[in-house]
């Protein structure tokens, strides 16, 4: 019998490894990628409390988020796209019109 | 014993899949290393005796964003590919700070003790019922309400998806 907390180890590992790829990457794209990372990285964390809790809300949420993660995606794609329309770049550092 | 080894492969394999999505150049080669760690995180629920999730984990994101994301990596074809300054310039700081961050968290996990309340959905009764069939009755009787929004949340992707990238009729 594997102890929760390794589950718990490698979706705090993913997370983190997540986090950090959307704060050091420029590409719009790779850190969408990053976001979709920790999002995984939840649901393992969700799936292995419901397999230790004897509940099955984990594995219902994990749906929930992987319907909100789908959404996400082709949102996030559509912004991207008109964004490169726009502005002809994905780097980040060069996309800043909200900064003042 | 067998768990352990297995275990211990499938999260190897997630943990180097991360690594590598996190400091490839290529937008291509990122996007590709996704999908062994999707297939992987899919592993590791089957292992959690949760077969119904580990299948639309394939099928949704091994499936689907996967293709969109390669499908819109493709489309910016200079842009996407060029490998120039692809890290921030202060990656040097913020990499000891994520460690920091991992410290914190695998700190925290060695004093925690997740004594939660049981629920009454055992290993036993939800493989007696049948996973997808389990999981399926709490939707559509506990979750009834999340579940009609996450439609909408569905209907409001796909129009605003398509009102967001569609060309401008000038």
């Amino acid at each position: 019998m594997i102890p929760l907390s390794w589950y718990l180890a490698l979706s705090a590992a993913v997370f983190c490894i997540g986090v950090l790829g959307v704060l050091i990457r420029r590409n719009v794209i790779i850190i969408f990628l990053c976001v979709e990372l920790i999002l995984n990285s939840v649901n393992i964390a969700l799936v292995a409390f419901s397999h230790y809790l004897n509940s099955l809300r984990g594995q219902v949420f994990v749906c929930f988020i992987m319907t909100v993660a789908a959404a996400e995606a082709a949102i996030g794609l559509a912004i991207i796209i008109s964004l490169y329309r726009n502005k002809e770049t994905l780097n980040t550092s060069e996309i800043n019109i909200l900064k003042w | 014993m067998v768990l352990q080894v297995g275990f211990i492969y499938f999260a190897s394999v997630i943990v180097f899949c991360a690594v590598m999505v996190i400091t490839r150049k290529n937008p291509v080669h990122c996007a590709l290393f996704m999908l062994p760690l999707f297939f992987h995180v899919a592993g590791i629920f089957i292992m959690l005796d949760a077969e119904f999730v580990a299948a639309v984990q394939v099928l949704v994101y091994a499936g689907a964003i996967m293709v969109l994301f390669l499908f819109v990596i493709m489309l910016f074809r200079g842009e996407g590919m060029k490998d120039t300054a692809s890290f921030q310039a202060s990656w040097p700081v913020i990499a000891p700070l994520a460690m920091v961050l991992m410290g914190f968290i695998m700190s925290i996990l060695v004093r925690a003790s997740f004594n939660g309340v049981q629920g009454k959905y055992t290993i036993e009764a939800v493989k007696a019922a049948g996973n997808s069939q389990a999981v399926g009755k709490v939707l559509y009787t506990d979750f009834l309400f999340p579940f009609e929004i996450a439609s909408i949340i569905l209907l409001v992707a796909m129009v605003g998806a398509i009102v967001l990238a569609k060309k401008k009729a000038d």
